[in-house]
C-alpha cells in the first residue's frame, strides 16, 4: 500500500453498503473528497420494505430513505448515472456520461439486479414486473390497489413469497409458481420448504410446485395469462418475476479484477483480488456484489445477499481503506437474514446449504413455530427460526463455536436429525441468498455439496 | 426524520410498538414492520422507542430543523 493517506475516495453504488461505507470513512476522520455514484436517481434507500410494508396501504415505497448515521460532510453525489468501467492504471472510475472520476481508493458496492424474465418481449408487457427498486414497488402497489382479479408470482424464494403474503393479506387471489418441490428450498432446504408450503396454502395461496411458467401472454400489450409446463393456464393481471438476482459486475469486465457471476472476489477485509489471484491495494468491495472467504467456514468464499452483510462488510472495507496496515480487520460476522411472510417471522443465521442434517430443536415444525439446527458432520453451520426469533442469538453463538446441535427440548424432545433436502446440484431452483463457492479467488463455480463429500 | 431497524438484531420485544404505535407494528406474533420515514411529529415518540429497545436495533436520523 502507498504510504500517503488517500485524498480521493470514490464509492460506486449508492445503496445501503455505499452509505454505510461513506459514514465509516467520515466517522474515522477521512476529510478528503468523497464521491458516491449511483445508477438510480435517488439517495440511498432501504430495499427490504419494498416487498413488505411498502406494498400495503401503510408505508409508501417513497418513504424508505435510509437514515444517515454520521455527518457525511461534503459528498459529490453522482446519481442517475451508472459506472461503466474501472481504469486501474489511470486510477479512474468511468461513468456512462463519459466522466472520469480519479481515485486513490475505490469501494465497489454495485449490488445485484433482478434476474430478468428470459423473453424480452413478454417481459415488456404491461403488468409484468420484478421487484428491486422503489419504482418497482410503486408499480406493483398501484396494480394491487387497482384490485387485480389474480396476481401471479413466479418464483417462491423469499421475495416472491413475501409478495404472495401481501396479496393474501390484502385478500387478493394469488398463484405462486415454483420450479422446485417447495418454496424456499434453495436457502433453507426441502424440510423447511415443506413448512413454508403449508403456510402459503393455509393462507389461501394457490401454490404450484414442480412447475415452470413457459410463456407470458398478453393482449393489447397487457399481460393477461401465463401458460405452465403442466399444460395449465393461469389468468392474471399482474405477474411478479422473483427469480433471484444477478451481480452487477459487467462494468468491471475490463478492470482485470477477479469478478464474474458470483461477484467481485475480495479478501476477508474487502480488498479486491485481481485475475492473477493477488489482492489489489486500492480497490475494495462490499455488500451483495462482494464474495469473500469467511473464517467461520474454513475460508470458503461466500456471496451473501443479506442486509446485515452489506452494513458490516461496508464498514469493515471502509475502515480498511484508510487505516494503518496493522489495524485492518476481517469481516467475520455470522451471516444472518430475516423475512416476514404469512404472519411468520423467519430468521436464519449461518449457511444452511452447507448442512447434511437438520434437527428441529424447539417447537414444532408441523405447527410452523420452531427452531432448527443445521449441522455438517457434528458441528452446527446454521440455524433457522419460525416465530422463535428470540432464541436465535443462542444458536448464533453455538455456530461461532462450531458446537454440535443442542439436544431438542419441550415439544421437540425426541426429534432426530434428518436430511435437510437441499436440491440436487444441477436441479433448477431459486438461488439461495448465500452462495458458497470454494477457495479460489478466480473461479466462479457455485458449490453446495461440502468438500470431501460425494459430489454426485 | 428517517429510521431503520436492524431486523437481524430485533428480537420482537415490541417495546417500540407500545411506545410509538404509529411508526412500529407487530405483524403476527413477533415480526416487526415499521415506517422508515414517519411523520416528523412522531419524532419524540420514535426517539423514546429507539432508546427503550432492549437490543438497540433502531437507528434514527432526526428531522432537519
Amino acid at each position: 500500500m502507498s504510504g500517503s493517506p488517500p485524498e480521493r475516495i470514490v464509492i460506486v453504488g449508492a445503496s445501503l453498503a455505499g452509505l454505510r461505507g461513506a459514514e465509516t470513512l467520515r466517522r474515522m476522520g477521512f476529510t478528503g473528497s468523497l464521491t458516491i455514484v449511483g445508477d438510480e436517481p435517488h439517495e440511498p434507500y432501504d430495499r427490504p420494505p419494498l416487498s413488505k410494508a411498502a406494498l400495503t396501504d401503510w408505508v409508501p415505497p417513497e418513504h424508505t430513505g435510509l437514515p444517515r448515521l454520521a455527518d457525511l460532510g461534503d459528498v459529490d453525489w453522482r446519481l442517475g448515472v451508472a459506472a461503466t468501467g474501472l481504469d486501474r492504471r489511470a486510477r479512474e472510475v468511468v461513468l456512462a456520461d463519459g466522466t472520469r472520476l480519479p481515485y486513490d481508493r475505490v469501494l465497489i458496492t454495485t449490488g445485484v439486479r433482478n434476474r430478468p424474465w428470459p423473453n424480452a418481449e413478454q417481459a415488456a408487457l404491461e403488468g409484468v414486473r420484478g421487484i428491486r427498486t422503489r419504482e418497482d414497488s410503486r408499480a406493483i402497489r398501484d396494480h394491487l390497489d387497482a384490485g387485480p382479479k389474480r396476481v401471479l408470482v413466479i418464483g417462491a424464494g423469499f421475495t416472491g413469497s413475501e409478495v404472495a403474503s401481501i396479496c393474501r393479506q390484502r385478500d387478493l387471489p394469488v398463484t405462486v409458481v415454483e420450479r422446485a418441490e417447495n418454496p424456499l428450498v434453495g436457502p433453507l432446504g426441502g424440510v423447511v420448504g415443506e413448512v413454508a408450503a403449508g403456510l402459503q396454502r393455509a393462507a389461501g395461496v394457490d401454490l404450484r410446485c414442480n412447475v415452470t411458467v413457459e410463456a407470458l401472454e398478453g393482449s393489447g400489450g397487457r399481460f393477461r395469462a401465463a401458460s405452465l409446463s403442466d399444460g395449465t393456464t393461469i389468468e392474471a393481471d399482474l405477474a411478479v418475476i422473483a427469480l433471484g438476482a444477478l451481480r452487477n459486475t459487467e462494468w468491471l469486465a475490463d478492470s482485470g479484477l477477479a469478478c464474474g457471476l458470483l461477484g467481485v472476489s475480495c479478501d476477508p477485509g474487502g480488498r479486491a483480488y485481481a485475475v492473477n489471484g493477488m489482492a489489489v491495494d486500492d480497490v475494495f468491495a462490499a455488500g451483495d456484489v462482494a464474495r469473500f472467504p469467511h473464517a467461520l467456514y474454513e475460508y470458503e468464499f461466500l456471496a451473501l445477499e443479506h442486509w446485515q452483510n452489506a452494513v458490516v462488510g461496508a464498514q469493515v472495507a471502509a475502515h480498511n481503506m484508510i487505516c494503518d496496515d496493522p489495524d485492518r480487520r476481517a469481516h467475520v460476522s455470522v451471516p444472518a437474514f430475516w423475512s416476514v411472510q404469512f404472519g411468520m417471522n423467519i430468521k436464519s443465521v449461518g449457511v444452511p446449504s452447507l448442512a447434511d442434517q437438520i434437527l428441529v430443536t424447539q417447537g414444532s415444525a408441523k405447527e410452523g413455530r420452531f427452531a432448527a439446527a443445521y449441522t455438517e458432520g457434528d458441528r452446527m453451520v446454521a440455524a433457522v427460526t419460525f416465530n422463535h426469533g428470540r432464541y436465535l442469538e443462542y444458536y448464533r453463538r453455538l455456530i461461532e463455536r462450531a458446537s454440535p446441535a443442542p439436544v431438542p427440548v419441550g415439544e421437540a424432545e425426541g426429534n432426530v436429525p434428518e436430511d435437510p433436502r437441499f436440491p440436487d446440484p444441477g436441479t433448477p431452483y431459486e438461488p439461495p441468498t448465500v452462495i458458497v463457492s470454494g477457495r479460489s479467488p478466480t473461479s466462479m463455480e457455485a458449490r453446495r455439496v461440502p468438500a470431501g463429500k460425494d459430489q454426485r | 426524520m428517517k429510521m431503520v431497524v436492524d431486523l437481524a438484531v430485533c428480537q420482537g420485544y415490541a417495546q417500540c410498538a407500545f411506545l410509538a404505535p404509529d411508526a412500529f407494528r407487530i405483524n403476527g406474533e413477533e415480526a416487526l414492520l415499521y415506517d422508515p420515514q414517519p411523520d416528523d411529529r412522531l419524532e419524540e415518540r420514535v426517539l423514546r422507542a429507539a432508546a427503550a429497545c432492549p437490543v438497540q436495533a433502531i437507528s434514527v436520523e432526526r428531522a432537519q430543523r
